[in-house]
């Protein structure tokens, strides 16, 4: 008979190993996942990247990407829903947000909001914009002021200003002739279906994020129910101001924005 | 300690976030990306991870990531 | 089945057709000659779950359609000339998105501000075209207050059957009357499948409505779709009635209230002995070519009578294509022809051959 050798069972030592500490890292500006991560159409240092952005932000802030049905404008912003990861509309030139009442009145329980120009909004829209934010619909408008028509070659917008070139102002707005700039944002806080309200800019870290809090705030506001809500971004139209970027972003610190006063202009 | 990753293939040369760095960490490259401009890129140092270069970014190029 | 019976103004009817329809949005401006329809909805639809807009204007009431169609419900704005100008820009926007709606114009006097008496002469506007672009609305013609309701009614189906906006022309005069409207209990509007509809992206890819489409070839292959979807509702859509045209030496062509007006003259003649038969186009658009090709194999004259300059003439001149002589006779600004203008004109071309128009 073979004998079985009693194989003694050796404790195994565990060697330890000098582990490197791994060093972690977390992305603190990450895409929001209803803005698409294609190339956008904008010209480089334009506002219109940024505030869709933060538009989508505060989509996925609330968890409302489902629920949005958004109108586009005419203007460079034309092709918004190539951007925007959710339901999209396009509107006839200004009657923005007449399509957004008509969405909002038959489906209430959708976020309906309109992403409009100075020239949709301020010009052709006037109409249409007073009596949406007259009838108080519970709608959110987010309207870029760049204070010029980009899309169609930088002729003049209601709100730019006084002195300005542009194509159809060559030798300067003259307000004699053209008339002043439009202030519709205040205009628009007389009514009492206006229930939210404010002037943001979007030429500084700084304030782009003072933007993202009054955009977030103006959805909330038709989350919660709470009527017509209305934030203008000053913005950058380096091309058609013949500024670069950096010198477009100072214009709206040192001119726009002291004609264009920053802040909650109503608030309910 | 943070880090900055910049698209090459994004970047359109606003420079916006060249001023936006508290640290002035980010500078213009000498040549031309396939954009045909100038980009940007992190030069690395003493970066905080404040992210203010990505707030400004209009074309989502620039991550920014803080270490946790 | 049960059937009420009720006397009614056309442009209530119509409401109440949209209504029986499943119309749940409506957005208007008021204009005379049909003020009684936006009124009417404002209470009728305020009674359901629906949604009622008086509009800053007309532009802003086909927006407001619009965006209720987009949204995937049944919308309706109606208007009067003037007003139906002003909804051109929307009404292509509509066409060319696919997105259905049914439009109202009662027709009143013009051009410009006119007058509120009837009148048909934005036939060209609802047929040819009025907005931009290469595209159709199918337009129906109704004669009655009944049809009124029962046009609307099927207007709603074709609307959402084809993806198109469909156009009442009405006039002042279909708008104003009081018939006896039967309703049956038993109507029931055909449900389509909108799963193109914007309700908000859950569960399924994001949709866009849009028409402004820039790629190479994109535009044209879309204006390619759009007009195979014409041509099919051309198959399949046209309406049109005769009456006597089979022995006729001339055959009146009129719609709307003219083709009340021109059925009596038509009576009135044959019991004159004249050989005079009708035809009444009841679909606009697709106009009823056929049928009146067909006609003018044996019918030596046709005479158009329309409350116009001559608009839905050119039309059958263009079906009839030289095999008999089209004659016309029109009241404009507001004027209405009465049986006795008719039947005169009628005997005077019968006896003489008339001077062609």
């Amino acid at each position: 008979m073979k004998k079985t050798k009693k194989i003694k069972k050796t404790k195994k030592v565990k060697k330890t190993k000098k582990v490197k500490k791994e060093v972690a890292f977390k992305n603190v500006t990450p895409n929001p996942a209803s803005l698409r991560t294609v190339d956008n159409h904008y010209c480089a240092g334009c506002g219109h990247g940024i505030v869709h952005r933060l538009v989508c932000e505060a989509i996925d802030e609330y968890g409302i990407r489902e629920r949005v049905i958004a109108v586009a404008p005419v203007g460079c912003a034309v092709i918004a829903y190539e951007y925007w990861d959710f339901d999209v509309t396009e509107a006839p030139h200004g009657r923005t947000p007449a399509v957004a009442t008509g969405i909002k009145r038959v489906r209430p329980n959708n976020i309906v909001f309109t992403y409009q120009g100075d020239g949709d909004l301020a010009a052709i829209g006037t109409a249409e914009i007073i009596h949406a934010a007259n009838r108080g619909e519970n709608i959110t408008v987010i309207f870029i002021n760049n204070g010029v028509y980009g899309m169609t070659g930088g002729q003049m917008a209601p709100t730019t200003l006084a002195g300005q070139k542009t194509s159809t102002t060559i030798f300067g707005r003259s307000l004699r002739r053209e008339g002043y700039p439009l202030k519709i944002l205040e205009m628009l806080a007389i009514l009492p279906g206006v229930k939210y309200a404010e002037r943001v800019a979007v030429n500084s870290a700084h304030e782009v994020l003072r933007a993202k809090r009054a955009i977030s705030k103006a959805f909330k506001m038709q989350i919660d129910g709470k009527g017509f809500s209305i934030v203008e971004v000053l913005s950058m139209c380096p091309t058609y101001w013949g500024m670069t970027p950096i010198q477009a972003a100072d214009r709206i610190k040192n001119e726009v924005a002291t004609f264009y006063p920053l802040g909650v202009i109503k608030s309910c | 300690m943070a880090k900055v990753k910049i698209s090459k293939a994004k970047c359109k040369g606003c420079y916006l976030c060249v001023v936006n760095c508290p640290n002035s960490l980010i500078k213009i490259e000498k040549d031309l990306n396939i954009k045909g401009v100038k980009g940007v890129y992190f030069s690395g140092g003493k970066c905080t991870g404040c992210g203010m270069c990505a707030v400004i970014c209009p074309d989502g190029a620039i991550e920014v990531y803080r270490q946790i | 089945m049960s059937k009420n019976k009720v006397l009614m103004c056309g442009n209530e009817a119509c409401g109440e057709g949209a209504m029986a329809a499943g119309c749940t949005f409506y957005a208007g401006y008021p204009i005379t000659p049909q003020n009684e329809l936006i009124s009417y909805m404002a209470k009728r639809i305020n009674e359901t779950d629906g949604a009622f807009v008086q509009a800053e204007s007309e532009l802003a009431a086909i927006s407001m359609v619009l965006g209720a169609a987009a949204a995937g419900v049944r919308a309706m704005t109606s208007s009067s000339s003037p007003g139906i100008s002003l909804k051109q820009e929307g009404i292509s926007y509509l066409s060319a998105c696919e997105l259905p709606c049914v439009i109202v114009n009662m027709q009143r006097g013009g051009p410009g501000l006119g007058n509120i008496a009837p009148s048909q002469s934005d036939y060209f506007q609802a047929v040819k075209g009025g907005g931009h672009g290469d595209y159709k609305l199918i337009v129906l013609a109704p004669m009655s207050v009944q049809e009124l309701f029962d046009l609307t009614f099927l207007a709603f189906d074709l609307a959402d059957k084809y993806r198109n906006p469909v156009f009442i022309l009405g006039d002042g005069l279909l708008g104003q009357m009081m018939e006896p409207l039967v309703i049956s209990s038993d109507m029931r509007p055909t449900h389509y499948n909108k799963s193109w509809a914007l309700t908000g992206c859950k569960g399924r890819k994001p949709g866009i409505i849009r028409s402004l489409l820039l790629g190479d070839g994109v535009l044209e292959a879309h204006n390619r779709h759009m007009q195979d979807k014409f041509s099919l509702i051309k198959k399949t859509e046209t309406r049109v009635q005769h009456f006597n045209t089979r022995d006729a030496d001339i055959i009146l062509v009129a719609y709307g209230s003219v083709a009340r007006i021109a059925k009596a003259a038509m009576e009135s003649a044959r019991a004159k002995g004249l050989k005079v038969g009708f035809i009444r186009p009841i679909t606009l658009w697709p106009f009823p070519d056929k049928a009146i090709e067909d006609a003018s194999a044996h019918a030596g004259k046709f005479l158009v009578v329309e409350m116009s300059a001559g608009q839905m003439v050119e039309d059958v001149r263009l079906a009839v294509n030289g095999k008999a002589r089209v004659e016309f006779y029109g009241r404009m600004g507001g004027g209405v022809p009465c049986e006795e203008e008719i039947l005169a004109c009628v005997e005077a071309s019968l006896k003489s051959g008339g001077a062609a128009r």
